[in-house]
Formats: structure tokens, C-alpha cells, sequence
């Protein structure tokens, strides 16, 4: 019920609407509640609306960090 | 799916879980409840329980909004069904709760009224344009994550003028619940768990930010930590929350900044606040009435409230006796611990909410769970 899902903005529409695409399937969404969105942006959507826009430069961050756990794990692995 | 298979590998899902079995003390016990129903699932989903050292354990909280709606509310929503002109939307999780005398929305339809299901708020105006002639109303439940659509929902009604459309409002607020879980008045009654941190709702945060969260380590010394919902975010979170027990630190830290941000979305915060405001308590499935825990409109919005529109009653009633979804929802007990678990209780025939929603801890354990509960 609370899920949300990541979903990348393809197209702006007239009256705070927009159109995603989930891996390829395209939506029509809300996009009341996000300010200046712009095609390419990825949004969190949860039923029918985005709710707020993912920002890559700290997914990447949360991910280098990530990565350091993958590689000493490899380093351990015989 | 971008931003969502990078956080799912497996190699380092084994080395966070190394990380926090190496950091994790021998010596102590580590209880994280987790809060959202999101997180129940994704525990269950990924099996991570498994990857955990056995002195660390979750606890799972009260945050599925379809498990803590109690029977009452949808005991006023079949009765609103019942009314030859409504035409009710309902998203569809909430079909099968059972009410009062085990009814449900579910029977409610299969008798010829006429509820609809929906996936997408805007579902329910796009309803109302079709059918002038209908009066509808749409079923609003859900934590912070889900009463900024509903806002928006409303802003589109009241800019189409429709007159026919009226929302049933059901919205309410984690941070009350969680001061609920941490000094609720009944905990004589059902007892209270001994919990050593939170792993924090991440989609409720994208709305209300991270700040709100600040009393439960302020003023209950425990540690929150808001995580994503992909099993390298969880394992992320149940580290960090490790290291701020052994640090002896309380504080509220943001696994899920990709999403999250300390003030929020402002815009969806200041649409909440234009059109509801605090009913004065609200009662919770497993916790009871709780004080400023739930949202009704604004007198200014009074012609799209449901309950001021067909002035609609709530009328206290018990749930199965025999369901522990109380104790479950407050982390006090497990779904095993209940008798009618996996016997008469199951997803299709559920005798208490927390066997509807996949977010439930029942359902969750039922779908993932509970064969490994044998070995
Ligand atoms: S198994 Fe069913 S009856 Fe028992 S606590 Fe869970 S939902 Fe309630």
C-alpha cells in the first residue's frame, strides 16, 4: 500500500501531468507535488502521484559506499 | 529497474551482513522494529532475518496503514456503500479487512453495491466526471506518504467543480505512533517491547523529511535511522544502527538520501496543512485511541467531506478475540504466537488485518516465512 517505485519522467504534460516510464511501461502521473521536473529526472511514484525526485549525485554516494562492502567481501572469497 | 537492482546485489548484501556480525557485540542483545510495513515485507521478501547474527533482531512495527484501520472505519464505509446513490473507491488492499461480524468491502460488493477499486488517486475524480449523476467517494487511508495525493486529488476536484465528489478521510501520522509504541497508556494491558533503535519509514520521510523523527532520540534515547526499501538499504540501516548502539549515540541518520532530506517535500507538507488539520485522537487497530494521531478536512473543505456529508457515525466495535494483531502491531508478539495463525487465518480468509495487506506482518510471514520456521 505504501510502496513507491522509482520511475523516470519521458514527458511533461499540461496541468501538472506527466508521463513515466517503468522499466519501459509508460504512465500517466501527477506531478502536483514536485517542483521544476524536467524529462530524464527520476521520480518516486506511490498511487498515481510523484512524490518527490530522486537525486542521483547521493544515490551514487550511498552506492560507492555500498561497493566498498562488495569488494572486501570478494576480497575474502577464496 | 534503475535506482532500485543496483541496492539488491548480492556480494554486498554479504558483506554488510559480515560487517554487522563482526561489529555486532557478543555480549548484547540488539531489538530494531522496524516501523513501515514496507520494510516487513522487504524483510520477509529477502529472507535478510536469515543474514542477521542471531543477537539481532527485528521487531516488526505498526506501519501498515490497511493493518491499523480499525474495524469501525470500515464498518462506516460499507454503510456508506450501501447507500443506493454512492459509488464507492476503495484502493484495494483495503477490500478484504474485515469489519464488524465478518463483514468486508469485498462481501459488500459481491451483494451489489457498488465499490470500486483503484490504483491511482486521480482514478477516483476521473470516476466522478464520468458519472454526474453518482455521488463518489473516495476511501482515503495511508500514513504521510499517501495523504499528499489525496490532496492533490482534491485540488483537481475543486478545480473541476465537481459537485458529486467527497472523500471519506482516514489519514494518519507515524510520529504519533511511535510515541504510542514507546509510552502508549495501554501498554499495562498488552505489554510493552524492549526495543534498542528504529529503522525509520523512508517513504513517509520523503514527504515530512527527517526531522519529525528528532523526539524519539531526543527525549526517548533511541537511535532512528530512515532506510530505502531495497535489501542493500535495510542492511545499510540495520549497520548503522549497530554502530550508534555500541557508540552509545542516538541519533537520526538518513540511509535513504537519495529520497529523503531533512525538511522534506514542502510543497506536499504545505498542501497537507492548507487542507487538513488534527483530529483530536483516532483509533488505531492494536494501539487503541491515540491522541493526535489522525487527519480530517478543514472547515473550508467541508462540502468534500465525506463524514460531514452523509453525516456519517463511528461506532466502537471489538476485533476477533482471538487475533493477536494488537500485540503484533506494537512488535510485542510474532505471527506464530497467534492460534489462528496459517489454521483458520490465511491471506483468503483473514480473520484480522494483519493477514490482508502484503505489508502485514501475518501476510508477510505466511507468503515468505513460514517454512523456514521448520527447519
Ligand atoms: S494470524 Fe490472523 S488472527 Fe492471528 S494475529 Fe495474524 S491476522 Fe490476527
Amino acid at each position: 500500500m505504501c510502496l513507491s517505485i522509482p520511475a523516470e519522467v519521458t514527458k511533461i504534460l499540461p496541468d501538472d501531468m506527466a508521463v513515466v516510464s517503468i522499466d519501459g511501461v509508460k504512465k500517466e502521473i501527477s506531478i502536483a507535488l514536485v517542483e521544476d521536473l524536467a524529462v530524464g529526472d527520476y521520480v518516486l511514484i506511490h498511487v498515481g502521484c510523484a512524490l518527490t525526485r530522486i537525486d542521483p549525485a547521493e544515490a551514487k554516494r550511498t552506492l560507492e559506499l555500498l561497493h566498498e562492502f562488495g569488494s572486501r567481501e570478494r576480497g575474502l572469497q577464496p | 529497474m534503475k535506482y532500485a537492482d543496483e541496492f539488491r546485489d548480492k556480494t554486498i548484501a554479504q558483506g554488510l551482513a559480515r560487517a554487522i556480525g563482526a561489529e555486532a557485540s557478543p555480549q548484547r542483545l540488539y531489538r530494531f522494529m522496524e516501523f513501515c510495513g514496507g520494510h516487513t515485507h522487504a524483510i520477509s521478501r529477502y529472507a535478510l532475518e536469515d543474514m542477521l547474527p542471531v543477537n539481532v533482531r527485528m521487531v516488526h512495527g505498526p506501519g501498515c496503514p490497511v493493518c491499523v484501520l480499525p474495524a469501525s472505519r470500515i464498518d462506516m464505509g460499507i454503510k456508506l456503500a450501501d447507500r443506493p446513490e454512492v459509488t464507492l473507491c476503495v484502493y484495494g488492499d483495503l477490500m478484504r479487512v474485515p469489519g464488524a461480524q465478518g463483514q468486508s468491502l469485498l462481501r459488500a460488493k459481491t451483494r451489489g453495491t457498488d465499490i470500486r477499486m483503484i490504483y491511482s488517486t486521480l482514478d477516483a475524480v476521473r470516476i466522478a466526471e464520468q458519472a454526474k449523476d453518482r455521488e463518489v467517494v473516495f476511501f482515503a487511508i495511508g500514513f504521510e506518504t499517501t495523504t499528499p495525493p489525496t490532496a492533490v486529488t482534491l485540488r483537481l476536484a475543486e478545480k473541476k467543480q465537481l459537485k458529486n465528489f467527497s472523500v471519506f478521510c482516514n489519514h494518519v501520522l507515524t510520529p504519533s505512533a511511535i510515541l504510542s509504541i514507546l509510552g502508549g497508556a495501554d501498554i499495562r494491558n498488552i505489554g510493552r517491547v524492549e526495543i534498542d533503535g528504529f529503522v525509520g519509514p523512508g517513504h513517509v520521510s520523503t514527504i515530512i523529511g527527517t526531522e519529525p523523527y528528532d523526539f524519539v532520540a531526543e527525549e526517548f534515547g533511541k537511535p532512528v535511522v530512515i532506510a530505502g526499501f531495497e535489501p542493500l538499504d535495510m542492511l545499510q540501516a540495520i549497520l548503522m544502527l549497530v554502530r550508534q548502539v555500541n557508540e552509545g549515540r542516538y541519533e537520526v541518520e538518513n540511509q535513504y538520501s537519495r529520497a529523503v532530506t531533512r525538511e522534506g517535500n514542502s510543497r506536499a507538507k504545505k498542501e497537507v496543512s492548507d487542507i487538513f488539520e488534527l483530529r483530536d485522537q483516532f483509533e488505531w487497530r492494536g494501539l487503541g485511541l491515540v491522541p493526535y494521531s489522525g487527519l480530517k478536512l478543514k472547515l473550508a473543505y467541508a462540502q468534500f467531506d465525506a463524514e460531514v456529508r452523509f453525516a456519517m457515525h463511528e461506532v466502537r466495535v471489538a476485533d476477533n478475540p482471538g487475533c493477536e494483531c494488537g500485540a503484533i502491531l506494537r512488535g510485542v508478539k510474532k505471527p506464530v504466537d497467534c492460534k489462528l495463525f496459517g489454521t483458520i487465518c490465511r491471506p483468503e480468509t483473514p480473520m484480522g488485518s494483519c493477514m490482508v495487506s502484503a505489508e502485514g506482518a501475518c501476510a508477510a510471514h505466511w507468503t515468505y516465512g513460514r517454512f523456514r520456521d521448520h527447519h
